[in-house]
């Protein structure tokens, strides 16, 4: 099922969650919205499920216009973060629950929803859970169900709110692998929402990133990694180092900085700001650079580093322990870039042109 | 158990002594010796006496009569109940909070102002007394005016116990059986209704007990009148006054009975509502 989304428009209480959503879905696409909470990015979710209605725009999914179906006849599955189960239902019960309230004409027999229901615990690799009540499952058991009773209806899109929130991180990683499973078998246009950009970059085929309401960025992840189209995104990706610089002929200069590993862009000359990532700045020690090291803590594998900067700012550097040259506490040295966004001031905040910059 | 190794505990163990033992002879005072009381009193001339008083035509009566306010009163307020907590719980409107309130100005208000307002609403001189007079219609001095104030009474202990529970559960179960495809109705039946059905039958169960044991606003209402109008609670007054203390005493153990029952099954309720 494709879907397309245009001028989405959303408020609640004179509060805009949604300022004009323009998206297209592929068929059998696994697509995540990622973005901080607030961004809007579980509002667009509802609004696709038909529990929340939006204030303009259009909602068309396989040529058929979603806003004017309610939730029910729109036959989607959606896995709420805190899951939803039924408290006082078996799993079994659970996972048949949307196959017994159709109608009688459309209801398979008991048998049939029988069978579903013992595939789908198949698939899920809970057949050992069936006859349990959700408060006797963990919190990944509850998952898998609750999935499972998405899927018993043969949904036409299946849309995820945060589905692996609430987990810790090693059933998260689980979770996430068995997930691509299912989508791979079922096939089924899925959308799932999340703030976590590992989550996102590991599960889906393209990665949308929301930010205040607005869709920044389309794109793999390797699309974002190397070329964030916004501040916001480059923040939002880990490019925590934000280092003021001017700009001229393409290339960013500061004192202690030594930009030569960045391509030259097509930025207009005047001030920016040049956002890297704390695990791509080579330092190379240097008497003249303002930047000086205040604090060296090792994890083993990685040294993490702080630097102080000519007006006092600090930054962090990660470098691999075991490969990289030694460094000295008070020692100076010019940062090395090797791979960076630099984004023009006049172009300020999050409708800067983007600008690709990598080694 | 005890640690053979602990070591005295300093101070006195005086002060929960003393609390301990006030709270005992508190509730022997005031609640138990009472109710002990009255099966003496009800029995102090025999159980044939007893009997011949519980089966007095009046009576008898009175009990029926009481049952079947209980009766009327009880699912009206289950309804209503339910329909208040769910408006309240899963919807923004205008005059919500403005409900809230309302639902439970019953509790703050004495039930004899409830009375009084339905005798100046529905009387002879009230407001709507005359037309209903006209079209031949008595509500007051006969079954509907006490319906109508036990149901003014009783009407917040269903909505007081449900209301918390949906609000606490939020409407996400509902909204995941939305998108399943169930409607409305199923949804109340096969989601809602099983989440606070315990809370509803506690409810139930206060609710009852209040409508039986109601006397305040049913006796200005009721007009008290023997083998008519004439409430089990009413009925007891209206013997001791009689100077009938027997009677009266025993009218009361039934009364005691019921709220016995009322108080088992709600201890019963109380550990599965949670």
């Amino acid at each position: 099922m494709t879907i397309t989304i245009k001028g989405l428009t959303k408020s609640f209480d004179d509060t805009p969650v949604l300022r004009g959503i323009d998206l297209t879905v592929r068929d059998g696409e696994l697509l995540a919205l990622l973005g901080p909470s607030g961004s809007g990015k579980t509002t667009l979710l509802r609004i696709i499920a038909g529990l929340e209605w939006p204030d303009a725009g259009q909602l068309v999914v396989a040529g058929e216009d979603w806003l004017a179906l309610s939730a029910q006849q729109r036959r989607i599955g959606f896995v709420f973060q805190h899951y939803a189960l039924f408290p006082h239902m078996t799993v079994r019960d659970n996972i048949a629950f949307g196959l017994s309230v159709r109608p009688r004409a459309a209801r398979p027999g008991n048998a049939e929803i029988a069978q579903t229901v013992d595939e789908l615990l198949n698939l899920l690799q809970i057949e050992h859970l069936a006859d349990r009540h959700p408060a006797q499952l963990s919190g990944g058991q509850r998952q898998r169900v609750a999935l499972g009773r998405a899927l018993a209806i043969r949904p036409s899109v299946l849309l995820l709110d945060e589905p692996f929130g609430a987990l810790d991180a090693a059933i998260r990683r689980d979770l996430r692998r068995w997930l691509r499973e299912v989508h791979e078998k079922t096939g089924s246009t899925t959308i799932f929402v999340t703030h976590d950009q590992e989550e996102a970059f590991e599960l889906a085929d393209r990665v949308v990133v929301m930010g205040d309401g607005e869709i920044l960025q389309i794109g793999t992840a390797d699309d974002l990694y190397d070329a964030p189209a916004c501040p916001f995104v480059a923040r939002f990706m880990g490019a925590v180092v934000e280092l003021p610089v001017n700009i001229s002929d393409g290339r960013a200069t500061a004192r202690g900085l030594d930009a030569s590993a960045l391509p030259v862009t097509s930025a207009p000359d005047g001030p920016g700001r040049l956002f890297l990532r704390p695990d791509s700045i080579a330092l190379i020690p240097d008497p003249a650079s303002p930047w000086q090291l205040s604090r060296k803590i090792s994890t083993g594998a990685d040294l993490r580093l702080t630097l102080l900067g000519p007006e006092g700012q600090e930054i962090p550097v990660d470098l691999p322990r075991r490969s990289a040259p030694p460094v000295e506490i008070s020692q100076t040295y010019r940062l090395r870039p090797s791979v960076g966004a630099l984004f023009s001031d006049d172009a300020a905040g999050a409708a800067a042109t983007p600008i690709r910059l990598s080694a | 158990m005890q640690n053979p190794a602990s070591l005295p505990r300093p101070g006195s163990r005086l002060v929960p002594r003393v609390l301990i033992g006030l709270a005992l002879v508190l509730t022997l005072v005031i609640v138990v010796a009472p109710l002990i009381y009255i099966f003496t009193r009800a029995f102090a001339e025999g159980a044939a006496v007893y009997a011949k008083n519980i089966l007095d035509p009046l009576t008898l009566h009175a009990i029926w009569l009481t049952a079947l306010v209980a009766v009327i009163a009880v699912p009206i307020n289950i309804a209503f109940g339910i329909a208040a907590a769910w408006s309240i719980a899963r919807f923004r409107f205008p005059g919500r909070s403005l409900l809230v309130t309302a639902v439970e100005i019953p509790f703050s208000i004495s039930p004899i102002i409830a009375g009084i307002c339905y005798l100046l609403l529905y009387g002879r001189q009230g407001l709507l007394g005359p037309w209903l007079e006209g079209h031949d219609i008595q509500i007051l001095f006969a079954l509907p005016g006490i319906v109508l104030v036990t149901l003014f009474v009783t009407s917040p202990f269903v909505a007081r116990e449900v209301l918390p529970l949906m609000q606490a559960q939020g409407s996400e179960q509902e909204q995941a059986a939305v998108t399943l495809g169930a409607s409305g109705w199923q949804i109340f039946r096969r989601v809602t209704l099983p989440n606070i059905r315990w809370a509803l039958l506690y409810g139930a169960v206060l609710c009852t007990a209040r409508a039986v044991g109601e006397f305040g606003g049913v006796s200005v209402v009721s007009g008290s009148i023997r083998g008519q109008t004439n409430t089990l609670p009413l009925h007891v007054e209206l013997m001791f006054n009689d100077l009938n203390v027997t009677g009266a005493f025993a009218a009361a153990s039934t009364l005691t009975l019921i709220a016995i029952v009322t108080l088992l099954l709600k201890a019963a309720l109380e550990g599965r509502r949670g």
